[in-house]
């Protein structure tokens, strides 16, 4: 538990370490905003709820946290400290997941950071205060599940493009897997338990029924269990790959 | 105290270090040699536990690195190949962190510091951020954090490469200052390191271990051992002379070197010869610059067992 903490802090300080956290704050609280007001319609729905700020968390994500974890494993299998940090008397599973929680702390400061945008819509009307607490819960379940999918891929290659573009790419298929357009293509020849798996797999599936403030235990488990079986995928990706 | 036991690593097909086994107690120095790519640093990454052994295992102190692998690394200070660290961070922070780790709190942990700091001289950089500091440096900060919590046993993997001289001594001296009450083993590609460190040579070619002794029996063991090597004023006569030379009983070959003009009389296995030949310079009044009674040459030792055939073959076309 210790060596967790130890890993995590010297990772999440290590993100303060250069400009780049900070340029990367101001990028997606601008760009959130701008999504909400503008392609959101925020004002002209004339409904006091974030429905329109939340439902663009997915494809923030999707964009901006391969960014964050593409570092966590490449640079330390890049720079050869990966030798020094598993040689080191920590097991495994603390030094995945100090990184894991590192990357992930980083993300929910960047989503409690859009608080004015709540602060604003209770200015303006009278919201449901729990289901923006619903939804913010589920978007930073969501993120951790984005962050464990970049870790484990980070821990492929020695190189931090690779890293993010691969991250990105699973990414988006995830997020597309449970999009009506998607679903379309398979509905007809495909059978329906199939498509109904494609779906299940689908984060945005998930999502959006956590977004809307509906609380069904099975979408908080499917993003916990996500990020579980992808912290694993990393560590056997790890183990296998040390000596590349 | 390491154990070493038919330890073998692949990689696919590729047989990167062999079924070796060697033992290493307290208050020894074994130097790890061999060509690049012998299996040295394969080695040294199995017995820190970074890498799984194929078969075979290692112990620290009496722990397994495979089946107890947090004790026997509690036990391990190690310097990896290159040095590397945190480049972010400051060597302040970075020993800070390995302390940390190591389970060194409070006291302890300042202690601990500042003891590696003056140990490995870098007090001047201790502020600076590891990326901005020189290799030498760079490398002192790989040695700190490997001492940083007194370890029983120290794994240096060529802890003095891309060092100039004085660096080289600095570490060289440090090494025999910690090493009586710890097991240290260095690889290294630096022959005359391993004679001035080294209590016991370990060399590894291929993945096998092709000799291990003390670096003196290694040397032994050269066909210089015991040859007389004599340079000329006047190097005209030098192939009367090494026929001359050849006329001794004892003497089984001479060979003229061709670029220092060096003559080398080989003796027959387990002669003297020096009393002779010395009696034939001072009774035929040559003319010698320099004499010279070998002990062996551990690069020649080092080369005979780590590429056998071209070895051969430069020693039969000389003859």
């Amino acid at each position: 538990m210790k060596n967790t903490y130890f890993i995590f802090s010297r990772e999440f300080s290590g993100y303060f370490k250069t400009p780049v956290a900070y340029i990367f704050l101001i990028i997606y609280l601008l760009l959130i905003g701008f999504f909400t007001f503008y392609f959101g319609d925020f004002f002209t729905r004339e409904q006091a709820d974030l429905q329109p700020f939340f439902q663009f968390h997915p494809w923030m994500y999707i964009f901006l946290i391969p960014a964050i974890s593409m570092r966590l494993w490449s640079e330390e299998r890049k720079s050869g400290t990966i030798e020094l940090l598993l040689t080191l008397p920590i097991t495994m599973w603390q030094a995945v997941l100090g990184k894991f929680l590192a990357a992930w702390a980083f993300t929910t400061i960047a989503t409690i950071l859009t608080f004015p945008i709540w602060i604003t819509v209770n200015y303006l009307g009278n919201p449901d205060n729990g289901v923006i607490l619903t939804a913010y819960i589920g978007s930073i379940l969501m993120a951790g599940s984005f962050i464990a999918i970049g870790s484990c891929i980070s821990a492929i290659t020695k190189n931090q493009v690779i890293a993010f573009v691969v991250s990105l790419s699973v990414s988006l298929i995830l997020v597309l897997a449970g999009f009506p357009m998607v679903q379309n293509l398979f509905i007809g020849w495909m059978p329906s338990f199939i498509v109904d798996a494609i779906s299940y797999t689908g984060f945005l599936t998930h999502y959006q029924s956590i977004s809307k403030g509906v609380i069904d235990l099975r979408d908080p488990l499917f993003f916990i269990s996500t990020t579980a079986a992808w912290l694993f995928a990393n560590t056997i990706v790890i183990d296998s790959r040390k000596a590349v | 105290m390491i154990e070493v036991r038919n330890l073998t690593r692949k990689f696919g097909d590729f047989t990167a270090v062999n079924n070796i086994s060697f033992t290493a107690p307290k208050g020894e120095v074994l130097g790890f040699l061999g060509p690049n790519g012998a299996g040295k640093s394969t080695t040294m990454k199995m017995i820190t536990g970074f890498l799984q052994p194929t078969a075979g295992d290692a112990s620290v102190c009496g722990f397994s690195i495979s089946s107890n692998s947090i004790a026997a690394k509690k036990k391990i200070g190690y310097l990896p190949e290159g040095a590397p660290a945190y480049s972010d961070m400051t060597p302040k922070q970075f020993l800070g962190f390995i302390a940390d780790i190591r389970n060194l709190g409070g006291n302890q942990k300042r202690e601990a510091i500042s003891a590696a700091i003056a140990r490995t001289n870098i007090n001047s950089v201790i502020n600076q951020p590891i990326e901005t500091l020189s290799k030498g440096y760079k490398r002192r900060v790989g040695l700190a954090q490997a001492i940083l919590h007194n370890p029983e046993v120290l794994i240096l993997d060529e802890p003095t490469d891309g060092l100039d001289p004085n660096q080289k001594h600095e570490v060289r001296k440090l090494i025999q200052e910690i090493a009586s009450e710890k097991t240290i083993i260095v690889s290294t590609h630096i022959l005359e390191e391993v004679s001035a460190i080294c209590h016991r040579a370990v060399i590894i070619a291929n993945g096998n271990i092709v000799a291990d002794g003390s670096p003196h029996e290694l040397e032994g063991r050269s066909r210089f051992a015991g040859a007389v090597t004599i340079t000329m004023t006047n190097t005209s006569e030098n192939s009367d002379i090494a026929n001359e030379l050849k006329a001794i009983n004892k003497v089984d070959q001479v060979e003229i070197d061709p670029i220092t003009s060096r003559i080398t009389a080989f003796p027959a296995v387990g002669e003297n010869i020096f009393p002779q030949v010395w009696s034939l310079v001072q009774l035929k009044e040559w003319q010698i610059k320099e004499i010279h009674h070998e002990r062996g040459r551990f690069d020649d030792i080092f080369r005979s067992v780590t590429c056998e055939k071209e070895y051969s073959q430069e020693q039969g076309g000389e003859l």
